[in-house]
């Protein structure tokens, strides 16, 4: 008790964040029960009938689920690996520009996507890819036929995939560009004594010094897996995309608040949870193993 | 020197070519969409405008300024903007400051950082989320939208690594000199954590201003939608329905430049606030992922 007597402001300091993750975090974990119930709103929680796993044995049985997780594993992965190696190489052409005010101003523009939100962006591309719209219009000029980025499954994905990294790479280079600041100026300096051209530079100064950046965002990414970006998607899908469209999130969306299959969706949801943590929890400790990166 | 060599200095001006279109790429979607709302009506719906305006017309902006939904949603999401940032700014401070301290002198910390690691890589999923929501009577309220995201665990780890690069000596002489910890918080902390706060505070203002899933799901009154919302459900969703071309879409489609007004007011605050954020959101972005 003598170090609650000292420790006391620190608890109280905690009881306000406390109180809200209880609130908003721990108590809906224990709406994960719902998962293994036939869920009905009129019947709540402790009404409803217990069906132990058949919402979980429905997920990998109904085409529809297994689509889904489908589509969210291609969409997230690739967009992982473009938002890794896009920033990379960005980062790589942006430090080798010497005049600093045109650096600071094309960094300025480059970072400017990533605050905006889906739903301003969506508004704008769905204007601008539309059949007759400015992107088509350009296309036309140099004689591609119309596409219809957001309503054709075959080209929803790439459209989703390569809006995301216009978005974000900009704002994924900012810490590839803090450790390039960090590099010894001392290596290129000496490596320039002995000759090396600046390929050479780059191949054995720049990119060895930029690998454990690497691989702590790439290790990180790896909790992602399972999350393509709910808020892209729902502002650019509609029903014509559906089958290669629909991610785990939109479809929980869509399965719970529209249908009203809770229990269902709920078990879809907690499938995604587990998963994720997993994914988490081995890339945090592949982080600190490989990079000594630590959370806390 | 590399510097004088032919081939570098062509890669310099290819690479400087290069940059200076993808940087130009990124806000082109913007500029046309600030063209076409500065457009006349015909020209747009026609699509005649490219990046610059075609027959200019304030008409868009006289419509969406006389449209008292869109203007009470502004209102509404400055005000959650304003509470919202608030609450999390002295959540993330009080609670960043004993989590900050060494095992040895809070024991219970160890307890404390697993609840909030914990909250950030599991949680329950969407649909209980929203049964809570609704179990604790915030649906259709204005606070669904402040007090859900008001503890984010990634601000205060940003905050509590900042507590830690200030020399213990400070507050050790706090101590002697007889204040207690929330004097020391509040006197000796607050003013020399500014850069740091600032930068939580504009991470959470971006937050606020670009929500509109909550106000979606939470909100059945379309007139309580914050801005955001709103702006979701005028033009992501009636542009989802144009696709089939009935009639009565295609007068909608013709809303165009009107559109365009909305969208460019919504995103006008953070182009504002965006020069005054980047210097800060740099270092925040470092502080929170690159540590020795």
């Amino acid at each position: 008790m003598r170090s609650l007597q000292r420790t006391w402001p620190f608890h109280i300091m905690l009881l306000p964040a406390i109180i809200f993750l209880i609130v908003f975090s721990y108590i809906p974990m224990g709406g994960i029960v719902m998962a293994f119930q036939n869920y009905k709103p009129w019947l709540g929680i402790t009404g409803s009938e217990w069906v132990g796993l058949d919402n979980f044995r429905f997920l990998f049985q109904r085409e529809d689920s297994l689509q889904v997780v489908w589509n969210t594993l291609i969409i997230a992965v690739l967009k992982m690996f473009f938002n890794l190696v896009v920033p990379f190489v960005f980062a790589i052409l942006l430090n080798e520009i010497r005049k600093v005010g045109l650096q600071r101003s094309i960094q300025t523009l480059v970072y400017l996507p990533h605050f905006l939100s889906w739903v301003i962006l969506g508004g704008i591309l769905i204007d601008l890819l539309a059949t007759d719209g400015f992107m088509n219009r350009i296309l036309g000029s140099i004689g591609i036929q119309p596409i219809f980025f957001l309503g054709d499954n075959n080209w929803f994905r790439f459209t989703v995939i390569v809006s995301d990294i216009w978005k974000e790479f900009g704002y994924n280079t900012i810490v590839f560009l803090a450790a390039l600041a960090g590099i010894n100026p001392s290596l290129y300096e000496a490596s320039e004594m002995d000759g090396a051209s600046r390929w050479r530079q780059t191949l054995h100064i720049t990119v060895p010094s930029l690998i454990p950046m690497v691989v702590v965002v790439g290790t990180l990414a790896l909790g992602n897996v399972l999350n393509a970006g709910f808020d892209q998607i729902f502002n650019l899908y509609n029903p014509l995309v559906y089958q290669k469209g629909d991610i785990i999130d939109t479809f929980v969306y869509r399965t719970a608040l529209i249908n009203g299959e809770m229990g269902f969706a709920t078990a879809i949801g907690l499938f995604k949870s587990v998963i994720s943590m997993i994914l988490i929890l081995i890339s945090y400790r592949l982080a600190y193993k490989w990079a000594g990166y630590r959370i806390f | 020197m590399y510097h004088k060599t032919a081939p570098y200095r062509i890669f310099n001006v290819f690479n400087i070519c290069l940059l200076v279109i993808l940087s130009i790429m990124c806000i082109v979607p913007l500029i046309h969409v600030l063209a076409v709302s500065f457009s006349a009506k015909s020209a747009a719906d026609a699509n005649l405008v490219g990046l610059w305006p075609v027959q200019f017309s304030l008409e868009a902006y006289k419509k969406t300024m006389n449209n008292p939904i869109f203007l009470h949603s502004i209102w509404i999401s400055v005000c959650r903007t304003v509470l919202g940032t608030g609450l999390t700014l002295l959540i993330t401070f009080l609670a960043a400051y004993p989590l900050s301290k060494e095992t040895s002198v809070f024991r219970s910390r160890n307890v404390y950082s697993w609840l909030f690691v914990f909250s950030m890589i599991f949680n329950g999923g969407l649909v209980p989320f929203y049964m809570v929501i609704q179990k604790i009577h915030l649906m259709d309220s204005f606070w669904v939208l402040v007090l859900p995201g008001a503890v984010n665990t990634f601000l205060v780890i940003l905050m509590l690594n900042f507590f830690r690069g200030i020399p213990k000596e400070m507050e050790e002489a706090a101590l002697i000199d007889g204040a207690g910890h929330f004097r020391t918080l509040f006197s000796i902390f607050l003013p020399i954590s500014m850069p740091s706060i600032a930068t939580i505070a504009l991470f959470s203002m971006v937050f606020h201003w670009n929500s509109w899933f909550d106000g979606l799901l939470y909100l059945s009154n379309a007139k309580d939608y914050p801005l955001a919302t709103f702006l979701q459900t005028v033009i992501i969703q009636k542009d989802m329905s144009s696709m089939s071309m009935s009639p009565k879409e295609m007068e909608l489609l013709s809303q165009t430049t009107v559109n365009a007004a909305q969208i460019f007011i919504g995103a006008a605050p953070i182009l504002i606030v965006y020069p005054f954020l980047q210097k800060y959101f740099v270092k925040g972005m470092t502080l929170g992922s690159v540590k020795e």
